[in-house]
């Protein structure tokens, strides 16, 4: 029995002992000289796992009595996550290197952190649930201030920790009321009894505070007040870890935690989501249009567009977990090329994140300059950019779940969001500054940037088919629902 | 076969409009035209040999939805062939003729490129014509017919440095627009009423059409009528037909060559080739043939007037093509389809000259297009003068009547205008008597404004700019051999034709192209009219020329005398009957008001002031209160937390959730 279940979660095993191992060569070597070694090395085994799980036997096993479920949804999560992680996380070294910002910890941070998010998404029982989360956010509190002689960042990890633990509380305060009122832990245990007794009051109190305390971890408004700070206090490669993986993980365990154990609830819960999915919507743009930091702008973007993807999750349906799934696959596939640009912008050896410094930028670089604008296109959802069909899937399944104004207010909130991803463009190709970037882009940069804008700009086509992630989403979300 | 003669001129097109940075500009200009003498042979080829019955080439599938269906496909008969070898003949001379017409065009700057554009364009709207002539269902002719719509502005509007001919172009197409709804209201009352666009379903039901009726704005009318009025709205608006005619004038404004090619021997005559297309449809619609042949006969009647007087060398022409458009309908409205599609093929040479002749003249002239100003230049261009001299009198009808060896003898306008207007006696009903007395002074008219446009160019003495004048030259080859295969044309095209199209063979010619009902003999009938009825055009012509012989060559000075003594009559007929101030004053300027209000009121201030102040006031305003909500402080964050769980606990907690 046992041996089943150790076979089950093999690969979050693999994760977990690969970062205690690196955590012990770290301490015991006590050389940060060789972390670049590490930081790739730990991008490959991120990258590995996560082609392993990708390629590994379709069906669902279970292991640890329910607390843990391998299933195609849980698979399409960690794929996603581990992919946009090792992206990232490949990306980050050689800036940390010229910030001089290589520690060892870094990358064993990111890799216990991962394994959280690993569990998060296979968890089918509440305390599983709440390990994982803890485990992946402790780890990125830590990762947060990882730039210890920076005032911003350190602020950025205490903010984010303090915040952290009052939705943590949110959370845990939720998760007992559940068990309160329905004497279970599982998922499928409590599923049950909502089926059989009705959602009560007290189960009812008990989603609103778990809802409230994912949210949180989404970033979605009004839970959001941290990502801007985060976002901009830590430093970039962090920054970029936190717009991708985290995001993904997050968002499926909420889809999780709602059908699996509060499926026969979806009238309830979906007001709650509506609410967090336009507040977030909206927010996100029009807080979005007077920054000129792009990492702040980035921290916006993403609260917005985690208000879309919450829009399919608010449909309660299976097309709308489809299209959740779509719509973050698309959207770390867009931030790693967005990240790839940003962690490269820097005039004379100095960071830049003004937006500003982009005016003409087209006239220097004009590829670059195309990539990103393919990018932004993509990020605002214009057609046929493959943002848009994210998009377009969500609002379907909102529609068709009765959601009709949800989407119709989705839509008036892209159009809003579109100026300031417009503005950047505009600035690059029609702007005029002096105050112009200089500096070169690592050639695994430009290839992530490339492939970023190339797969945004001909995913559309019918022969590519938004590379059959769309088939493979379907069938993940079919696991969750059943 | 067909299909090279289809899609030629649209790879020519293509090459020389997207291709010619690539290949230069003299490769595009000579690969459009060679295309084009291709598409010419063989569509010789495929006029002798026309199947008997119509055959259809499907390309390819290209619309279907619901009981709907439209497929590309090439429809071969006698209408479709006839009108391959006019199109793609006057086209592929067109072409060549414009590779020196084009030459050192002083509209353009030294260096710039306009040949290949011009030429892609001409093969574009040659692609585009050819495309509704071989239509087999009414949603491809329209592709078709919007197609030369389109192409027709573009040329109009070639020399777009010009503000006069921007505005021509627009003209022209947006009163193509009120001709193209009425088609498509046809289109869709004919797909209404017998589920389908196809022609050979649409004529196998026309006899019940003709019974049925569809309300039509609150009347019941048969449906065969209103269709077929519809339709015929469509063709006067594309052959610059009474009440849809100012366009036609205006679009003079685009170069000589394509004048000749657009607005004189084939777009024009799409309106025509429409009307026949669809005679087992008319066939059935008494009142709206009746409608033919009256808007016909004034059409007719009304350009010549104008013409009577106008002093452009190109307004002449142009108003005296609109007048030859009128004949055509008035035959096609009294049943003769073959004397109307006769009269479009002769015409297609002899005005095509006339055009291609005043584009010699005008280039001799450095682009001065002022008759006053010409004079005296029969001696300064002789091939050209000679050549106009043959288009004028094909177009007047000189022949000799009465006399017959099995075909009239006479010029092209002689056999096929004379048939026309013998068509309209014979017709023997009240409209028919209306067409042919309009259409025997029309024929008058014609005759006087053409000689006078002959004399006035060529005879007496030079008017204008002396230095212009004396450097008037012969244009080069490339622009006479045009001049020189379009005379042939003009001289036997009727003669050759004749037993064809109208005479004895008729059946076996047309074969099943042109249907017509069982008591429409009046073909037949026009055969044997009264000898004053053959005697009247001939008498007519001479009229005319005489007339005009007196007042440009005998006496100059007495037309001047003459516009003196009867202001009244000259103005109204130098302002075209003052067509375009009515139109200004009933649609225009109403129009105008309405867009400029909608303008105002709806677009500036409604919604581009309640965006605009959304946008520029709203907006920022609460990103500035979302930028003040950040404050970085910890406790604000985690306050909006709590708010925000307040806010969806009590939300729960006054509605109870979902129950």
């Amino acid at each position: 029995m046992i041996g089943n279940d150790i076979q089950v979660v093999l690969p979050e095993l693999v994760m977990a002992l690969f970062a205690i191992a690196a955590l012990m060569w770290g301490v015991f070597r006590d050389k940060d000289g060789e972390t670049g070694l590490l930081i790739w090395a730990t991008a490959a085994v991120m990258a590995l796992v996560g082609l392993w799980i990708g390629f590994s036997s379709p069906g669902t096993q279970v292991a640890f009595h329910g607390a843990f479920v391998n299933d195609g949804f849980a698979r399409f999560s960690k794929v996603t996550l581990l992919l946009g992680g090792a992206a990232v996380l490949g990306m980050s070294n050689d800036y940390l290197r010229r910030r001089d910002l290589l520690r060892f910890e870094f990358p064993v941070l990111v890799a216990l952190s991962t394994v959280g998010m690993m569990m998060m998404v296979s968890a089918g029982d509440l305390i599983a649930l709440y390990m994982g989360l803890e485990l992946s956010s402790l780890a990125l509190y830590v990762i947060a201030a990882v730039r210890r002689d920076s005032i911003r960042s350190t602020e950025a990890g205490l903010k984010y920790f303090v915040l952290g633990a009052l939705s943590s509380g949110l959370l845990l305060y939720g998760a007992s009321l559940v068990y309160g009122y329905s004497g279970a832990t599982e998922f499928t245990a409590i599923a049950s009894v909502v089926d059989e007794e009705g959602l009560g009051l007290g189960l009812l109190f008990g989603i609103v505070f778990m809802c409230c305390g994912l949210a949180f971890k989404i970033s979605a408004a009004p839970f959001h007040m941290w990502t801007p700070d985060v976002y901009e206090g830590s430093p970039t490669p962090v920054t970029a870890f936190f717009a991708t993986a985290p995001k993904v993980a997050a968002a499926a365990m909420f889809a999780r935690v709602l059908f699996a154990a509060f499926g026969d609830a979806v009238a309830d819960w979906q007001q709650i989501l509506a609410f967090l999915a336009l507040v977030s919507m909206f927010l996100g743009a029009v807080a979005a249009i007077k920054q000129t930091n792009i990492k702040r702008l980035m921290a916006y973007s993403s609260i917005s567009h985690m208000g879309y993807a919450l829009v399919g999750l608010a449909a309660g349906t299976q097309a709308g977990a489809e299209s959740l799934l779509i719509y973050l696959a698309i959207y770390v596939t867009t931030n790693v090329g967005m990240f790839a640009f940003i962690l490269n912008m820097e005039r004379d050896g100095v960071p830049v994140t003004d937006l500003r410094s982009l005016a003409g930028y087209a006239s220097i670089e004009p590829a670059r300059a195309l990539a990103l604008m393919l990018l932004l296109f993509s990020l605002a959802g214009i057609p046929p950019l493959v943002g848009f069909f994210g998009k377009f899937y969500v609002f379907v399944a909102a529609v068709d779940a009765g959601l009709a104004w949800l989407a119709l207010l989705g839509a008036l909130a892209s159009v809003i969001g579109s100026y300031y991803y417009l503005r950047i463009v505009y600035l690059m190709y029609f702007g005029a500054g002096d105050t112009r970037l200089t500096g070169s882009m690592p050639f695994s940069h430009a290839v992530f940037l490339g492939v970023s804008a190339g797969a945004m700009a001909i995913g559309w086509l019918p022969v590519i088919n938004l590379f059959g992630v769309e088939q493979v989403a379907s069938a993940a979300a079919a696991t969750l629902l059943n | 076969m067909v299909e090279i003669i289809l899609f030629a001129p649209l790879l020519g097109a293509l090459i020389a409009g997207f291709g010619w940075r690539i290949t230069g500009e003299k490769v595009a200009m000579y690969v459009t035209t060679g295309l084009l003498f291709l598409c010419a042979l063989l569509s010789w080829i495929a006029f002798f040999t026309t199947p008997e019955h119509a055959e259809a080439h499907t390309i390819f599938r290209w619309i279907e939805t619901g009981s709907f269906s439209a497929d590309w496909a090439v429809r071969v008969d006698r209408l479709t062939t006839v009108m391959l070898v006019v199109v793609t003949t006057v086209s592929a001379l067109v072409h060549l003729y414009s590779m020196g017409y084009m030459d050192h065009d002083p509209q353009w700057k030294e260096g710039e490129s306009y040949k290949p554009r011009f030429f892609a364009y001409l093969s574009f709207f040659t692609f585009a014509m050819l495309m509704l002539v071989t239509a087999d269902n009414l949603a491809q002719m329209f592709f078709g017919w919007e197609g030369v719509g389109v192409a027709s502005y573009l040329l109009i509007g070639f020399y777009y440095r010009k503000p006069s001919a921007g505005a021509a172009a627009m003209k022209a197409f947006i009163i193509n627009r009120v001709g193209d709804f009425g088609f498509l209201l046809g289109m869709l009352a004919l797909f209404f009423v017998t589920d389908s666009i196809q022609f050979d379903v649409i004529f196998d039901q026309a006899p019940e059409l003709a019974q049925q009726s569809i309300t039509f704005l609150s009347w019941d009318v048969s449906a065969a009528e209103i269709i077929g009025f519809l339709l015929f709205i469509g063709a006067m608006g594309k052959s610059a037909q009474l009440l849809l005619h100012t366009w036609l004038p205006d679009a003079m404004e685009g170069p000589t060559p394509v004048s000749a090619l657009i607005h004189a021997a084939t777009m024009v005559t799409a309106g025509v080739f429409l009307v026949c297309r669809m005679s087992p449809l008319y066939e059935f619609a008494p009142i709206a043939t009746g409608f033919i042949t009256v808007i016909g006969g004034l059409t007719a009647f009304f350009a010549a007037t104008v013409g009577l007087v106008q002093n452009d060398i190109k307004r002449v022409i142009a108003y005296s093509t609109c007048s030859q458009l009128g004949y055509m309908f008035a035959a096609a409205g009294v049943g003769v389809y073959q004397a109307a599609m006769f009269h479009l093929f002769t015409h297609a040479f002899f005005k095509a000259l006339l055009f291609l002749c005043a584009g010699s003249v005008i280039h001799a002239m450095h682009h001065e297009q002022d008759m006053r100003a010409y004079g005296g230049l029969r001696k300064k261009i002789p091939v050209t003068f000679w050549c106009m001299i043959l288009g004028t009198l094909a177009i007047t009808g000189v022949g000799i009547p009465l006399i017959s060896f099995g075909v009239p003898f006479g010029f092209a306008g002689f056999v096929s205008k004379d048939a026309i207007i013998e068509s309209t006696f014979a017709a023997h009903s009240a409209t028919g008597e209306f067409a042919f007395v309009l259409l025997v002074i029309a024929a008058l008219f014609t005759s006087f404004y053409s000689w006078r446009l002959i004399f006035m160019t060529f005879f007496g003495k030079p008017r204008g700019d002396h230095h212009t004048f004396e450097h008037a030259h012969e244009s080069p080859k490339v622009m006479l051999v045009p001049l020189l295969v379009l005379s042939v044309g003009a001289v036997l095209a009727g003669m050759i034709w004749y037993g064809g199209f109208i005479g004895h063979h008729w059946e076996e010619f047309w074969g099943e192209a042109i249907f017509q009902g069982a008591e429409n003999e009046v073909l037949h009938h026009s055969h044997d009219v009264p000898v004053w009825v053959k005697l009247m055009p001939f008498l007519a012509m001479l009229i005319g020329l005489v007339t005009a012989w007196a007042f440009y060559i005998r006496t100059p000075e007495l037309p001047g005398k003459l516009a003196k003594a009867h202001p009244a009559i000259y103005q109204f007929l130098l302002n075209k009957w003052y067509f375009d101030e009515l139109y200004a004053y009933i649609f225009v300027r109403p129009f105008r008001w309405l867009g400029r209000f909608l303008w105002n009121a709806g677009d500036r201030s409604t919604i581009d002031g309640g965006i605009n102040g959304f946008a520029m006031i709203f907006l920022p305003m609460l990103s500035r209160l979302a930028g003040r909500a950040q404050s970085g402080y910890v406790f604000h964050y985690a306050f909006a937390m709590i708010v925000g769980l307040i806010l969806i606990i009590t939300w729960f907690a006054v509605s109870g959730g979902a129950h």
